[in-house]
This record gives C-alpha cells, sequence and structure tokens, in this order.
C-alpha cells in the first residue's frame, strides 16, 4: 500500500460515509416510488409502471427530466437566499443521519485490523446532535419562502416553521424520557440497553416502557417532517406548494430530497430509540443490520399509509392541538417516567 | 498545529460574519450571516471538548433564538433600514462608546489572568473536563452547585413570556 | 473527542456539495429562456398584486417567543435526564419547582389566548 495513502480504517470510515449517503439518496428515490405505488393501490388504480419493473425506475426518469427542465427565479427573489435555500434544506436532512447506528460493527471479511461500527460516527451525545440538527432545518424553509417574495411561499414558510417549532418541543421531551430510561445520550448504548426479553419473548424495546413517549415521538415527526395530515407547508387547495412554489427544476428535487431523507432519519431515531435499533431474532450478528432496514421500512410504510388514508388538519387545530395537549402530556410523561424511575429504582 | 490551524480559521470566520452581520444591508441577511456565525462558535465549543454547551449553541442561539430574529424582522418587514434613523452621528458616538467598555472589559480580563499566577491558569485549564460525555457533568454540577440560579433561570424565563404576551396583548 | 465530529462535518459537506453540484448541473445542462412573464411570482395565473413581504400575524412572533422559552426549558430536561439516577428524589422536587414556575406562565398565555389560532 503507498504510503501517502491514509491509513486503512480511516479510508474504510470513509467508504463508508459515502455508502450512508447514496443509501440514503437511494431510499429517498425508493420511498418515492413507495409512496405512488401504495397511494395507487389505496385509490384503486395501477400507479407507475412502465420504466422498469413496475415501474421501479420511474424517480430516476424524474430526476432526468427535472434536469433539462428550466430554472426559474422570480425576478424580485432575494438570488443569494433563494439559491442557499435547498442546499440549507438538503444538507440539514442528510446530517441527522450521521450519527444513527444500524448494525454491530463489520471487519470487512478481515481487512480490517480493528472492526469499524457500522455508523457514520459514535459521538456521545447523538440524541441531542439529532435535536440540533432538526432545529437547524427551519431555515431552509422559511428562507426559500421569504426569498421567493411569492404570497404563497412566504405563508408557507411561516406556517412551515411556525409549525416545525412547536412541535419540536414535544419532540425534544419524547426524546429526554428515552434518555432518562437510558441513561445515556449515545444512540448506540441506547439500542444496547434494549437487549434482551422479559419473560423470554417481549423484546425489551422502549416502546413497551414508553408507550405515549413513542406515540408524541411520532406524532411530532409527522409534524417536523411536514408529513400529511400535518402537511400544512403544502397544503395544495390554499397554498400551491407552499414554500416551493416558485422552485423549479433541481433546487425543487433537492426540497423533495430534503423531504423524504428527513422522514427516512425520523423513522431511524424512532427505530433505534423505541423499536431496538438493528436488535432482532434469528439473524446473525454481521446481517443484524437488516433488522434495522425491516424496522425502518415498516414505520416508512406507516407514514405512507398514513399520508393517504387521513384528511389535512386545520391550521388552528394543529397548532392548538400542538401547544395545548402535546405539550403538557409530554411534559407530563416525562415528570411521570422520572417518577416511576425512582420509585423502582 | 492542526488544532490551532483550525482555531484560527474559524476565528477567521466568526469575525467575518459578524462583521457581515453589522454591514449587511439586508436584514435577513444579517440574520442569516448571524446563524453562520453561531454555528462557527459551536465548532470551537466542540474543539473544547464542551459538547453540551455547543449543542446548547445550536438548538437555542441557532435554531430558537434567531428563528425569533428572523420573524421578528419579517414581522416589521423594514423595507428602508438605515434611512429610519438618520441621526448617524449620534449612532456613531454611542457606538465608540460601546467599543470602548467592551476594550475596557477585555484589558481587565487580561490583566486579572496576567496577575494569577501562572501554575493556577495552568491547574484551571488541566482541569479534566470530560471523558464519559459532559452532559452528566453539567447536569450534576447544574442541579446540586447551581441549584439557585437554575431556580431563578425559571422565573426569568416567566418573565420574559409574560413580557412576551403584554407587548402582543392588544392584537390577541 | 474532537474527532468523532470530523465524520458529522464531512457528511454534512458532501450533502452539502451534492446539492450545490446537481443544481448547477442543472442549470448547465438545462435549456434557460427566461420572460418577463415567467419571471413574475406565481398567483394562479393573475397578474401579480403587491409585495409579498407585507406584514403578517403577530402569533408567529409570539409563537416564535414561547419556543424561545420551552426549548431552554426541554435543554434544562436533557442533562437533568442523564443525571437523574444520581439526583434522586431531589432532582425531581426541584424540577417539579423549575415546571411549576413554567406552569404558571403556560396558564397564563393559555388564558390571555396566545395559545389560540382560531379567529
Amino acid at each position: 500500500m503507498p504510503a501517502w495513502l491514509p491509513p486503512p480504517a480511516v479510508l474504510a470510515h470513509l467508504g463508508l460515509i459515502l455508502v450512508v449517503f447514496n443509501m440514503l439518496v437511494l431510499s429517498a428515490a425508493f420511498m418515492v416510488w413507495m409512496e405512488r405505488k401504495v397511494c395507487a393501490y389505496i385509490q384503486d388504480r395501477n400507479g407507475p409502471n412502465r420504466v422498469g419493473f413496475e415501474g421501479v425506475l420511474q424517480p430516476f426518469a424524474d430526476v432526468i427530466k427535472l434536469l433539462f427542465k428550466e430554472e426559474l427565479r422570480p425576478k424580485a427573489a432575494d438570488a443569494l437566499l433563494f439559491a442557499i435555500a435547498p442546499v440549507i434544506s438538503a444538507a440539514a436532512a442528510f446530517a441527522a443521519f450521521a450519527v444513527i447506528p444500524f448494525g454491530t460493527s463489520t471487519t470487512l471479511w478481515g481487512l480490517l485490523d480493528q472492526p469499524i461500527p457500522l455508523q457514520v460516527t459514535d459521538v456521545n451525545v447523538a440524541v441531542l446532535v439529532i435535536f440540533a440538527i432538526t432545529s437547524m432545518g427551519i431555515y431552509g424553509i422559511v428562507l426559500a419562502g421569504w426569498s421567493s417574495n411569492s404570497k404563497y411561499s412566504l405563508l408557507g414558510g411561516l406556517r412551515s416553521s411556525a409549525q416545525m417549532i412547536s412541535y419540536e418541543l414535544s419532540y425534544g421531551l419524547a426524546l429526554a424520557a428515552v434518555i432518562m430510561l437510558a441513561g445515556s445520550l449515545s444512540l448506540r448504548e441506547i439500542v444496547l440497553n434494549q437487549a434482551g426479553t422479559w419473560w423470554g419473548f417481549i423484546p425489551r424495546w422502549y416502546v413497551f416502557l414508553q408507550p405515549i413517549g413513542f406515540l408524541i415521538f411520532m406524532t411530532a415527526g409527522v409534524a417536523e417532517t411536514n408529513r400529511a395530515p400535518f402537511d400544512f407547508p403544502e397544503a395544495e387547495q390554499e397554498l400551491v406548494a407552499g414554500y416551493h412554489t416558485e422552485y423549479s427544476s433541481m433546487s425543487f428535487a433537492m426540497f423533495f430530497l430534503a423531504e423524504y431523507v428527513n422522514m427516512v432519519t425520523v423513522s431511524a431515531v424512532a427505530t433505534s430509540l423505541f423499536l431496538g435499533g438493528w436488535l432482532g431474532p434469528f439473524l446473525p450478528d454481521w446481517l443484524a443490520w437488516v433488522w434495522f432496514l425491516v424496522k425502518v421500512f415498516l414505520i416508512l410504510f406507516f407514514y405512507v399509509w398514513m399520508r393517504w388514508t387521513l384528511p389535512r388538519y386545520r391550521y388552528d387545530q394543529l397548532m392548538e392541538f400542538g401547544w395545548k395537549y402535546l405539550l403538557p402530556v409530554a411534559v407530563l410523561n416525562l415528570l411521570a417516567t422520572a417518577a416511576l424511575i425512582l420509585w423502582i429504582g | 498545529m492542526f488544532e490551532s490551524i483550525l482555531f484560527y480559521t474559524l476565528a477567521a470566520f466568526i469575525l467575518g460574519f459578524g462583521v457581515l452581520v453589522v454591514t449587511a444591508r439586508n436584514t435577513v441577511h444579517c440574520v442569516v450571516f448571524l446563524v453562520a456565525n453561531f454555528l462557527c462558535v459551536a465548532m470551537i465549543y466542540v474543539m473544547l471538548g464542551a459538547e453540551f454547551l455547543a449543542i446548547i449553541q445550536v438548538l437555542v442561539y441557532a435554531g430558537g433564538i434567531v428563528v425569533l430574529y428572523l420573524f421578528v424582522v419579517m414581522l416589521v418587514n423594514l423595507k428602508r433600514g438605515p434611512d429610519a434613523a438618520p441621526d448617524r452621528r449620534r449612532q456613531s458616538r454611542v457606538g465608540f462608546v460601546l467599543a470602548a467598555v467592551m476594550l475596557a472589559e477585555i484589558s481587565a480580563i487580561l490583566v486579572y489572568s496576567a496577575a494569577r499566577p501562572a501554575s493556577a491558569v495552568a491547574a484551571a485549564a488541566a482541569t479534566p473536563l470530560q471523558t464519559v460525555g459532559n452532559t452528566e457533568v453539567v447536569g450534576m454540577l447544574l442541579y446540586t452547585d447551581y441549584l439557585i440560579p437554575f431556580e431563578v433561570a425559571s422565573m426569568l424565563l416567566l418573565v420574559a413570556m409574560i413580557g412576551a404576551i403584554l407587548l402582543a396583548k392588544k392584537e390577541i | 473527542m474532537l474527532t468523532s465530529y470530523v465524520p458529522i462535518f464531512i457528511f454534512i459537506v458532501i450533502a452539502a456539495a451534492f446539492a450545490a453540484f446537481t443544481i448547477v448541473f442543472a442549470r448547465l445542462v438545462s435549456a434557460q429562456k427566461p420572460n418577463a412573464i415567467k419571471l413574475e411570482p406565481y398567483e394562479c395565473g393573475i397578474e401579480a398584486a403587491g409585495d409579498a413581504r407585507d406584514r403578517y400575524s403577530i402569533r408567529y412572533y409570539l409563537i416564535a417567543m414561547l419556543f424561545v422559552i420551552f426549548d431552554v426549558e426541554t435543554v434544562f430536561m436533557f442533562p437533568w435526564a442523564v443525571s437523574l439516577g444520581k439526583l434522586a428524589v431531589f432532582g425531581l422536587i426541584e424540577m417539579l419547582l423549575f415546571l411549576f414556575i413554567l406552569v404558571v406562565g403556560y396558564f397564563y398565555a393559555w388564558r390571555k389566548g396566545a395559545l389560540e389560532w382560531q379567529l
């Protein structure tokens, strides 16, 4: 091996980062396909079925189409912010996945001396990093809305950011309840704490200890990712396409990508915190990531199912629900968890 | 070596964004530069091993307070900022006074740290900050030694909340 | 300590570079034929009227203000949650006291209608 190359562990780590990044992009493409297909079956039609087997390649065809579309920017728009808003959105969406563990560790069939964990990086405040990065995602949306100088965009951006900050609180409090159970902020430790079973058949997942926390987290997660039934930023009947009304071509595609990557990330966080991450029976250690994928897929499917089943809320209902019900319940859940932990010991 | 290069690069970015915050014409641009500035400061905290503080910097300052700024800036919607305050001379005089106060403060810190014996400074610098995660350390300190400030903070938050509602009350 | 954050930074840079590259690349390969009407902001086909950046409801300011306050509260929860085991019952009482004062503010906001959205 030439001397100028970094050590194999570093190379393997860089390779892992690239693999994770590509998997995220591909999963977003897969999600677009799945969403259209599931929607179609729910509505008793076929959905995309021309490009590739059952239309699997449809997202790629869409990307190629978008690539050659004209990029328009309203003349009164703020050029700088209009250009960077989709980049901020995409970067924030991807960044949070960096701390999520998705498997045990690998030596790449003995190529490496030290096994590397299947995770971009294991920081000991991982849960807080996710929370912090989530809070950065607002900027992409609010700046896109403001810089477009279009009424629909501005209203969409404002609504969306107000919605996101309102639900971020409950999201954070649900995270805190799990942290209290695990006594750690590292996602890898939180997952490992969920190993084993009760009475031999119920896995020790935190969803069973924190059912209310799980519901709060999922509800807040749906609102954070701006998905139906909380998809107000793009309530098409009233706001056309919300904050990205004026975006076209690849800039639009970046918002689209960010939305789906955010969904994948929220599902992955939910899997790690409440569903035992990569832990599962039957599979050998080196295939444990399959369980992770299965669990994330099930949550994603639930997301899609929900979108095509539930009608959209009204905005005032959404805000009042967030502030008057979800927030107090989240605080009470946390306090009750604390009291129970201290009582049981 | 690597750390000092990183530090000076970050310091340059922080200063650069700081200057942009003050000089940018468009108030929304100012706010965006402020976010960038805060993120660079957070990276300095990470370098110091103060992870929890870095997270707070991003979460509360960049993700909370600046969102509030952004809302306020968009709410008052200043189309022409500087013309509204024509008395520029008075502004610059106030600016000089503030700069002088700041300078005095910094030199006071310098004198103070120079007056301390070197060993004390070294000991302070060598305090073991963290090995397992300083969030726990912060928690223990905050909820035992700094209990009173913590409870007082809740009063501060209460005052801020009531103040904001009173300010906006006529509109509701 | 420091090094475990480098991958996050790399990841963000890759994502931002990917986004910037695709956007610029699309601009280079696609046909750009702008005209005055295309560059108008979209208003359902009707001619755009007035500036979009108008004043809007004070509620957004209030929500942001309340968010900052409760965000700080949430942030206090994290170190508390991690070290609850050592703080024991004393920690719980402290947090109840802290929250009690905030709950007063919360009910004040509720009574004053700061949480209402229906006009």
